[in-house]
């Protein structure tokens, strides 16, 4: 086979590999790729109607736009290239450590420098098209409304989908150099959660701090930015430009995006074997624990002792703890600012903070629950399977307590009643989480949480309506009292159709 | 025998899958004997010994620990007893002595007694250099052995091990083989599947051969090789031999 063969072979199991494990993610494992497709296909035809409603008054946007609208729409794109790097950091790091996968390439003769630029290639076309489809239903509405222009907010897309590949395989490619393999899983995932939110969190914080509102939209339409905004012809507005139809803006996005990516490429795939072969002789840094004496307690505490350790090391819950923590600072910020007056806005950070903690909830419950790495050996305790279930669940609510307790009090100074909503409505949310993950338990290793959202669908629903829900009624109950009965009758309902449909009741 | 006086009592012990998977079973093991089970894959060993662990309900029949009716009382039964699999389970984040800690917890031992006796095991079975080392970057066989202290941490009266010796090295291997026969010493019961036959022809006092779910032949080596007529065979060739013949009688 000629070397150009070899590289075309090789690239279509690349992207075989990559839609296989697209199809496993979208089908939970199971064969059912035309389900899937026709579900995505209909899936994708729905999502036109959100997209109408969101974008149908932007169809008539031309360049020259207003100050607010200009920074609106960069900052829109700029959100969406963080959240693509956020995706392809994610990708690269999985990339790294697929250890079995790439002990094979590297003990063939194949040349690394072409395969291992192939799969830089492979991530960011799937970061890419992963982008493309989610913007097709937006980008279809603008052009159906506004004309032909708009296609060309699918070259805007493609760059930056492509820049953010490349910006993330520098990046952490970086992380190794600078920290080493062991750390770097770790730090990739804080790092990519950080990308993923801070830009929102970061434009709530100077809102909350300038304007009081929790709206990002607040900072980026005052007069204060459109005051420090550059002028109309600067850089900075390219994306914006290109995507309301100055297809040679576009291209020259296009083209860049591509020189940065073929960068990348000639720099870090040479290196890259490199890299994955330090992964490879050092899959886990030795983490030393300290050595103390055993505890006394009873069975139940021994089993609650055990899930809190393995919280505390469990690097997901630790970025996603993290994420929580950045989520919650606008709302906490929010709260010192209401003690220096009275702001019916304080009210929002109840639902916010509810629908953290109903997340965080589902993610710890998964973890104690489903997520058991030694299940024949907690099957086998001498224990009744009842007080396993109690001491994991009790575990679920001592942690969210142990995270919300602080902000409920702090929320005390300013509205008791407020307080004691919250409160109520982070129990029940916690209690609803918990559950759902009960009724839909299924065994796996902790390993697995990435996709834990795959082996059950109907679960992961329930528990996301059920979080929102309960954020509703407890905003609502503060509010329109009437509101919050409905609301969490409707809540109610969900929680009551999962059991119905739930395996451990059937 | 009564079940009073065996380890292990099962009768009429029946599990079907699609097809049945373990077929009116009925196995005594006395207390105190090394006890190996063979049987060609699928024939239904994991299968048998899940029930007795108390990991996979039966459709029918009765287990019967040290006396104790594990279907009746699984929680009295699960005290004395200790199960590994194959794979070895064990938690990545935690380190030896952590998952030891763990381990006699649940068994409500005293943790002055369990922390001695979860040191000396682990030291035993090599694992001296890294009793505070999380799991996460251990080799199978050093797994393998994490998951065995674990299981005779809480110092069980019946010890059943799932090819307990697969992913060992030479050296591990005979230090597991050591700490079981050491066991079996004390007066301990082990019930031990392997496709290693030497290691059954070495170390068991009496083998138990099934297939297709039930019990094809049983008794020492040299009542199999008895029942064979063939004194000079192998177990090896007698297992072959067994289970041919019950193939081609299915």
């Amino acid at each position: 086979m000629s070397s150009v063969a070899h590289l075309g072979w090789f690239a279509r199991h690349e992207f075989r590999l990559a839609w296989r494990e697209w199809l496993a993610m979208m089908t939970g494992g199971r064969r059912r790729r035309n389900r899937a497709v026709i579900g995505l296909l209909i899936f994708a035809a729905i999502l036109h109607l959100p997209a109408y409603a969101v974008v149908n008054r932007y169809a008539e946007l031309r360049f020259p736009l207003d100050p607010s609208s200009l920074i609106v729409l960069t900052a829109t794109i700029f959100l969406a290239w963080a959240l693509m790097l956020s995706q392809a950091i994610e990708s690269v790091t999985r990339v790294f450590y697929a250890r079995a996968d790439l002990d094979l390439i590297m003990s063939s003769p194949a040349k690394l420098t072409n395969i291992f630029s192939i799969r830089i290639a492979a991530i960011a076309l799937t970061v890419s098209s992963m982008a493309l489809l989610l913007s097709t239903p937006f980008i279809d509405v603008l052009v159906y409304l506004g004309g032909p222009r708009w296609l060309s907010g699918f070259g805007v897309v493609a760059a930056i989908g492509l820049s953010a590949a490349a910006t993330a395989i520098a990046i952490t490619a970086l992380l190794f150099r600078l920290i080493g393999p062991g750390r770097t899983r770790l730090v990739a995932q804080i790092v990519s959660a950080v990308i993923g939110a801070g830009f929102v969190i970061a434009l709530q914080v100077v809102a909350v701090l300038s304007y009081g509102t929790l709206s990002r939209f607040a900072f980026l339409t005052s007069e204060t930015a459109a005051h420090i905004a550059p002028a109309p012809d600067s850089l900075i507005w390219w994306p914006a430009r290109a995507s309301l139809g100055d297809l040679e803006i576009m291209m020259l996005l296009l083209a860049a995006s591509l020189v940065l990516l073929g960068v990348v490429m000639a720099v870090f795939a040479p290196r890259f074997a490199d890299t994955v072969a330090r992964v490879a002789a050092n899959p886990a840094a030795v983490t030393r624990g300290r050595a103390r004496a055993f505890r006394t307690g009873s069975r139940q505490q021994a089993l609650r002792r055990k899930e809190f350790l393995l919280l505390r090391r469990d690097p997901w819950l630790l970025s996603q703890s993290l994420m929580q923590m950045l989520y919650l600072l606008p709302p906490a910020l929010m709260l010192w600012r209401s003690f220096s007056g009275t702001s019916t806005a304080i009210v929002l950070i109840t639902p916010v903070i509810v629908m953290a903690a109903g997340q965080l909830a589902g993610g710890l419950a998964w973890l104690t629950i489903s997520g058991e790495d030694a299940p024949d050996l907690v099957a086998t305790a001498p224990l009744p399977p009842s007080r396993v279930t109690r001491a994991k669940v009790e575990v679920v609510l001592l942690a969210i307590a142990a995270v919300f307790a602080p902000l409920v009090a702090a929320l005390a100074f300013a509205s008791l009643q407020q307080a004691a909503v919250t409160a109520i409505a982070i129990i029940i949310a916690t209690a609803s989480a918990a559950a759902v993950q009960l009724w839909f338990r299924a065994q796996a290793k902790r390993s697995q949480f990435r996709r834990r959202q795959t082996s059950s669908r109907i679960a992961t629903f329930a528990e996301a309506f059920c979080s929102i829900g309960w954020a509703a009624t407890a905003a609502l109950a503060l509010t329109i009292p009437i509101g919050a009965l409905i609301s969490g009758i409707l809540t109610l309902l969900t929680l009551a159709i999962a059991w119905k449909i739930s395996p451990r009741r059937a | 025998m009564t079940s009073e006086l065996s380890a292990l009592a099962v009768r009429g012990l029946t599990k079907r899958f699609d097809r049945p998977a373990v077929d009116a079973l009925d196995l005594t093991i006395r207390v105190g004997e090394f006890y190996a089970l063979l049987g060609p894959n699928g024939a239904g060993k994991t299968t048998t010994l899940r029930m007795v662990a108390g990991l996979l309900r039966p459709d029918a029949g009765s287990v019967s620990i040290l006396g104790i009716d594990a279907l009746a009382d699984p929680v009295a039964a699960k005290q004395i007893m200790a199960w590994v699999s194959d794979e070895p389970m064990i938690y990545d984040k935690l380190t030896p002595l952590e998952y030891l800690e763990f381990v006699a917890g649940l068994w409500g031992i005293d943790p002055r007694t369990s922390e001695r006796s979860a040191h000396d095991l682990l030291v035993s079975l090599g694992l001296e250099p890294h009793l505070n080392e999380r799991c996460e970057g251990f080799s199978k066989g050093m797994r393998q052995k994490v998951a065995l202290a674990g299981a005779l941490v809480h110092d069980p009266r019946l010890i059943i091990l799932d090819e307990p010796l697969t992913g060992l090295d030479a050296l591990s291997a005979r230090h597991v083989k050591g700490l079981l026969q050491e066991r079996v010493r004390a007066g301990c019961t082990v019930i031990m599947t392997t496709h290693i036959l030497e290691v059954a022809e070495r170390m068991a006092d009496r083998i138990g051969v099934i297939a297709a779910g039930r019990l094809i032949a049983e008794g020492t080596l040299a009542e199999l090789r008895a029942q064979n007529g063939r004194n000079d065979t192998t177990l090896e060739d007698m297992f072959i031999a067994l289970v041919d013949t019950e193939a081609a009688a299915a």
